[in-house]
């Protein structure tokens, strides 16, 4: 973690969610439903990074979020990493992993899919965590990185 | 409440399998079981399938079952943009099960999750038709008198062809030995052999019709579409190429039946269907006795 920036707007207790890929920033936004939350929250881009090139930060102020819920970005930024601050403290560390399951977030590639003609939650079995590959549910199709469109 | 859907052959455990095959046979023997008396079955047909839909709809009314249902969507409340769920929830209402084939895949799954009573899938676009490879087995046992150690030679198009993906699943359990014989460009997909490799099971890919034919105990034909190749050229040159004539027959075994799910164009000659050996026209029969006893076995009539 790079203690300069975060002392730029230093968070009393809440999520920091770095190395997120500059580009895809906006759809964490949308898979963390950050839109629709009440608490401040910080967002920097176009940020220097040795990784990306351009990377963005989120900092979201007294919000903890579940694995379950926050490991869905790893669809999209699978390097991003959380740090968790209580009392501007570091107080845990975490990378993101791709869960087993996956709901919603991603369309299924196939134009014949159900899914794409009904509407209805997308569901698929996480076949490779890196790089990501995702075999629908339904159709039986995988969807591969190249192909991730999210809703 | 019994409450069992059949949407991908995957869906059946081998041992179910075995059930449901011997549900069939004592079908076939003891015709006279009326176990749906009373009960209405929904055949939904969101695309037309006049062959699948018969012998479902035989199936049902040899068992005393009745029967509603669409066989072509632009006369029903779909082609007025009414949702999948919405249909089937309604419907749902109407019957004690409902028999659904659509174009889109992964319809009949869906379909299940919504429903409230079973949905048997009777094919979803390119993706599955369970049924089929039910009715396949069962006309493999009924010939061979086994299903163990059978050599199960498949022609034509392995790519695209659903019921050859499923039948090599369903198989595999019964240390089978495969014979692929295709055109390079409609080869079994790498997925089902590295499927069979996971398995153990022994399989063998051919370009061309080869004289081990007469290892085989099953040669099951496929047809192959034109549209599959884009080159026209290259389809009109190897089309023939797959084409099982009579002479070919000579030196296989006495008791090797040929199967097709039909129907066929001209990837089995016509002088083929006099030889005892054509089994394609007894396997579409059979395909009513399988209907029938996976319907009886969802809905909990015969265990
Ligand atoms: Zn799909």
């Amino acid at each position: 973690m790079d203690k300069k920036e975060l002392k730029v707007s230093a968070l009393k207790n809440g999520t920091v969610i770095d190395h997120i890929p500059a580009k895809d920033l906006f759809q964490v936004i949308k898979i963390l439903n950050l839109e629709k939350v009440d608490n401040p929250i910080t967002f920097g881009t176009n940020l220097d990074s040795k990784k990306y090139g351009k990377k963005a930060i989120v900092k979201v102020s007294d919000r903890y979020f579940e694995d379950s819920e926050i490991n869905k970005i790893a669809l999209i930024a699978p390097e991003a990493n959380l740090n968790i601050i209580k009392n501007y403290e570091v107080v845990e560390k975490k990378s993101v992993e791709l869960p087993d399951q996956i709901k919603g977030i991603c369309k299924c590639m196939n134009p014949k899919c159900i899914t794409n003609a009904e509407p209805m939650l997308t569901k698929f079995d996480v076949v490779s965590k890196v790089p990501p590959a995702l075999k629908c549910y339904y159709c039986g199709k995988v969807t591969d990185q190249e192909h991730f469109v999210i809703i | 409440m019994n409450h069992k859907s059949l949407i991908s052959i995957t869906d059946f455990s081998t041992e179910e399998i075995l059930r449901v095959l011997e549900i069939a046979e004592d079908l076939e023997k003891n015709p006279d079981q009326h176990l749906l008396d009373g009960k209405v079955v929904a055949t939904l047909f969101f695309e037309p399938s006049t062959r699948t839909r018969l012998s479902f709809e035989s199936a049902i009314n040899r068992m005393g079952g009745r029967v509603i249902g669409f066989s072509d969507p632009n006369n029903s409340s779909v082609s007025k943009g009414e949702t999948l769920k919405d249909t089937i929830r309604i419907v749902s209402n109407y019957c004690d099960l409902i028999v659904m084939r659509h174009p889109l895949e992964g319809s009949s799954r869906y379909a299940s999750e919504v429903a409230t009573v079973p949905v048997i899938n009777a094919g979803d676009g390119a993706h599955q038709h369970p049924t089929q490879t039910l009715l396949d087995m069962y006309s493999i046992k009924k010939t061979q008198g086994r299903l163990d150690n059978i050599n199960i030679f498949m022609v034509g198009d392995l790519k695209y062809g659903r019921t050859v993906h499923s039948l090599v699943q369903a198989m595999s359990p019964f240390n089978p030995t495969f014979n692929f014989i295709s055109h390079p460009k409609l080869r079994m997909p790498q997925e089902y052999l590295e499927f069979l490799d996971s398995k153990g099971v022994r399989y063998y890919e051919h370009e061309t019709f080869t004289d081990i034919l007469s290892a085989a105990d099953i040669v099951y034909m496929t047809r192959v579409q034109r549209e599959r190749f884009q080159d026209l050229m290259e389809y009109e040159k190897t089309k023939d190429l797959y084409i099982l004539k009579n002479s070919m027959l000579e030196n296989t075994k006495p008791t090797m039946k040929i199967l097709h799910p039909l129907p066929r164009i001209n990837e089995i000659s016509q002088d083929v269907d006099p030889n005892p050996k054509a089994y394609y026209f007894e396997q579409a029969c059979n395909g009513v006795y399988a209907r029938q006893a996976v319907i009886s076995y969802v809905l909990g009539l015969r265990k």
